[in-house]
């Protein structure tokens, strides 16, 4: 019988079974190591969290973070069903949200960490860089289908949006759009990078994207005869600017309110500055 | 009369003998549709791996495989990745093999011919059948949410063991099935128990195919993403898990946030490549232990 | 003593094999409970063939149509790549295919089947839809026919191998006495064993259904996202497990959105659950036909 090699096999494997399963649990015993601070939320916010996260966790080693995406409405979510202790979003709380919040007990404080524009880009090989709202209203609504429609090639327009927990997207919405509705056929992307890759991969392309996230490959337009550029977001002349907040439950306490103090100082701002965003301090909205 | 003398002589013989028939040239373009096909499969194999391999290997460095994410995910590695979906797949694995054991256990030895023992196999026909992500829907709302633990390994693991319980189920069956009648017969008729003829010749038995079907599993719940999406995972986290209660970063998830959330497409594509040769190479590995371990069993037990 | 202990274990399996029946009906509960919100709300009908899906707009539009016919159209058009591909490579691996060529291909086949779902998604987004867009000159490679086209290489090795299983059942006795007659190889494959495989060839194609239609980030990644019932394979579209996959994050708990999340989740288990059914039946007529019983 064959007992004899499977009764070592299984030994064996019983040994190396109760090993792995054991290590986790060897890993539970320190108990400090549970203060972890979630941040979760816009995607625009993602990189001024994530290397805001890195560097205070370098300066102070007990920290940790855990940085997640997903959109100001995921972060917002979270915050109100107390998953998150810190939500981002490109875009102020909306009534309904705050209403909720308050149902679960949750009082949401706002705090203004960055300013941003939302720039509106084109395929490189488009040679309309020119837009003004009415046009990208009616691109996005769309009454217009065709480049050609407003002054450009003879292209379709392959229309760029962002999935409904962007605040990109809510921003965008209210500032360029009025509040009417997106066309239902227009590609949803998960998030800026995406919506920069994809306008640079698509000729007919028109998106709408963080101004940190503006690459070479794609080409910005002017919104009514403005550029979109750190000065223009700074003075307001840009029709597209925008703060970007960080919610908490209540006024932020402990390592939380370190945390958001690092991200306004001007280490901090400088991180933000280096992401392609404006300093808070520096809007004169 | 073999094939040949009847091709030659028999009854159809005559129709045979011109030169090109319909049939023929109906059977060569068949069997050049079909060779076409496991062509074309054979090339989209090869192009998916020849793509992850060369895009993947120039990413992958002992640095990248042990140290964790710095400077926005742009350097390091994705150790905390890897470590993370080891420990989801531990976890979903010392979940569902008792309880799988278990039920193929009493499948295959207590259960009498009732309507509830074909009710319970026909739950673990569908069970099998369930969409990924209604699994992280219903871990979500259940433990998550109900049973409170939150965001965590514990979430991730129990959901992923859910998911991968009628694979396990199925493989310790065939496993147990496959032991010789002989063998259980004449360990009662040497007054053991049935208790006892389980546990100490059956199971020891078995062991070889259950732990193939095990190993098989593993390698599907590793590369998982949907059911850990919203039960256990988080875009960066500095460090290793802590507890069971921590959220972790797992190697399907990270390919995924990469991809749509990264903030540096030029160099998280090259991440995301690397990512997937790791998870790619781990998953076949497995594969491929289990696979060998089948044969060397075939081969030993004669199936 | 010895016989209570025996007792006792044979109750523990007992209680434990009822574990699966307990999870099955723990999700189908807790589907039914989170998507009844919903219908109290708003109206059954405007919900599945509603064709606006704007969940996060006041008021709310939860117009599940288009998700619905995206996973259809994607699913259909998967199982046009999968079907011939993969009863076509069964039939070549179980007739034509040598000994040696068959000890490679095998191995092959599985390995196909054990590339992780994301692995797929992340090539398809990364390789094929560029290439496509390139290829077609149409405007966007992230669309219905790319993810038809990725998916169905995926469901591939599922139909293959139980392809293979079905077309293997069928008794050699058929095939000779087919040659016997006079017919060639390939008459032999499509008029006799082809057919007597049937049940189980369809049973192949059901499942591979069946994992088409669940399958999430392969379509997250890959169909375009747009919640639009599709003009053309070529547009953009968002299947119900992508739909689920990126809202999740954002519903908050209770709220309408939420509980739509769950109906469409609920939607996609009774389909699965037809799916199997129907699988099982077939499958079961198979078994008797061939005398395999059972």
């Amino acid at each position: 019988m064959q007992v004899p090699n499977t009764a070592r096999l299984m030994n064996i494997s019983r040994r190396f079974l109760c090993l792995i399963v054991l290590l986790p649990a060897l890993s539970c015993s320190d108990p400090e190591a549970n203060n972890i601070i979630t941040i979760k939320g816009s995607t625009t916010v993602l990189p001024v969290a994530q290397i805001g996260a890195e560097v205070f966790m370098d300066r102070h080693p007990g920290a940790d973070i855990s940085v997640q995406g997903g959109g100001s409405g995921v972060g917002i979510a979270s915050l109100i069903d107390g998953t998150t202790q810190i939500a981002t979003s490109s875009r102020k709380i909306k009534k309904e949200e705050t209403a909720k919040a308050k149902a679960a007990g949750v009082h949401p404080f706002e705090t203004i960490v960055a300013m941003d524009g939302i720039a509106v880009a084109v395929n490189p090989s488009n040679s309309m860089d020119r837009l003004t709202t009415p046009q990208i209203r009616d691109i996005y609504t769309g009454k217009v289908s065709n480049w050609k429609e407003i002054g450009g090639d003879d292209r379709e327009i392959v229309v760029i949006s962002r999935d409904t927990s962007s605040g990109t997207f809510e921003a965008f919405e209210k500032l360029a759009l009025d509040g009417q509705k997106v066309r239902p056929d227009a590609l949803v992307t998960a998030s800026n990078q995406v919506v920069n890759m994809t306008v640079a991969q698509t000729p007919g392309a028109i998106g709408y994207l963080g101004y940190g996230y503006l690459s070479d490959r794609v080409r910005a337009a002017s919104v009514d005869g403005v550029r979109c550029s750190e000065e223009t977001i700074r003075s307001g002349r840009y029709p597209l600017a925008r703060p970007l907040y960080i919610y908490t439950n209540g006024r932020p306490t402990g390592e939380v309110e370190r945390f958001i103090d690092f991200l306004l100082s001007e280490e901090g701002q400088r991180l933000v500055k280096e992401q392609g965003f404006i300093s808070a301090r520096e809007r004169s909205l | 009369m073999t094939r040949q003398t009847l091709r030659e002589n028999g009854p159809f013989a005559a129709g045979r003998k011109k030169a090109l028939r319909g049939s023929d040239v109906s059977q060569a373009l068949g069997f050049l549709l079909l060779g076409a096909c496991i062509v074309f499969a054979l090339f989209f194999l090869g192009t998916i791996l020849y793509f992850i391999l060369v895009r993947g290997a120039p990413a992958i460095s002992w640095e990248f495989l042990t140290s964790v994410p710095r400077r926005a995910m742009t350097q390091g590695g994705v150790a905390p990745a890897i470590v993370g979906t080891f420990y989801l797949t531990v976890g979903a694995i010392s979940f569902s093999l008792p309880l799988g054991l278990a039920c193929a256990i009493y499948l295959c030895e207590y259960s009498p011919k009732t309507v509830l023992v074909n009710i319970i196999r026909l739950s673990i026909n569908n069970l099998a059948g369930i969409p990924s992500i209604v699994f992280g829907l219903f871990g979500f709302a259940v433990f998550v949410k109900v049973f409170g633990f939150g965001v965590s390994i514990l979430s991730g693991s129990l959901t992923l063991g859910i998911m991968a319980l009628p694979g396990i189920i199925s493989a310790s069956q065939e496993a147990i099935l496959a032991v010789p009648q002989s063998y259980k017969e004449a360990s009662l008729a040497l007054g053991a128990t049935h208790w006892q003829t389980i546990a100490r010749v059956v199971l020891p038995s078995a062991f070889p195919g259950i732990l193939t079907g095990v190993i098989l599993n593993i390698g599907r719940v590793a590369g998982e993403t949907a059911p850990i999406l919203f039960t256990a995972v988080t875009f960066y986290t500095r460090g290793y898990p802590d507890s069971v209660f921590s959220e972790v970063m797992a190697l399907p998830y990270h390919i995924y946030a990469l991809m749509t959330e990264g903030t540096r497409p030029e160099i998280q594509t090259q991440i995301a490549y690397g990512c997937s040769l790791i998870l790619l190479s781990l998953v076949l590995a497995i594969s491929a232990v289990a696979i060998i371990l089948r044969q060397r069993q075939r081969r030993i037990y004669g199936s | 003593m010895r016989h209570f202990k025996e007792t006792l274990y044979k109750w523990i399996f007992t209680i434990l094999a009822f574990a699966s029946l307990l999870f099955l009906v723990g999700i189908i509960l807790t589907l039914f409970r989170e998507s009844y919100p919903l219908l109290v709300r708003h109206d059954f009908f405007d919900i599945v063939f509603g064709r606006f899906w704007y969940p996060t707009y006041d008021p709310p539009e939860f117009g599940m149509f288009p998700l619905i016919a995206a996973s259809f159209v994607v699913t259909f058009g998967a199982m046009a790549v999968c079907v011939p591909i993969g009863v076509g490579t069964a039939l070549f691996l179980h007739e034509l295919a040598s000994a040696p060529q068959r000890a490679v291909m095998k191995p092959v086949i599985e390995i196909l089947a054990g590339i992780p779902s994301i692995v797929y998604g992340f090539f398809g987004m990364i390789i094929v839809a560029p290439f496509i867009q390139n290829l077609l000159g149409i405007p966007t490679g992230l669309n219905a026919f790319t993810a038809s086209l990725v998916l169905g290489i995926m469901a591939t090795p599922t139909v293959a191998s139980l392809a293979e299983d079905a077309v293997s059942f069928v008794p050699s006795s058929f095939r000779e006495a087919s040659l016997a007659l006079g017919a060639n190889q390939w008459q032999t494959l499509t008029r006799v064993v082809v057919p007597a495989a049937g049940s189980g060839i369809s049973t192949a194609i059901i499942l591979g259904i069946g994992r088409a239609v669940g399958e999430t980030m392969t379509v997250l990644m890959v169909a375009g996202g747009a919640a639009a019932i599709p003009g053309s394979v070529f547009d953009p579209v968002r299947p119900m497990t992508a739909t689920i996959a990126a809202e999740m994050g954002e519903a908050v708990m209770g709220s309408a959105h939420f509980h739509a999340l769950f109906a469409i989740g609920l939607i996609l288990f009774l389909i699965t659950l037809v799916v199997n059914i129907f699988a099982e039946i077939i499958s079961r007529r198979f078994r008797l036909k061939l005398g395999l019983g059972r």
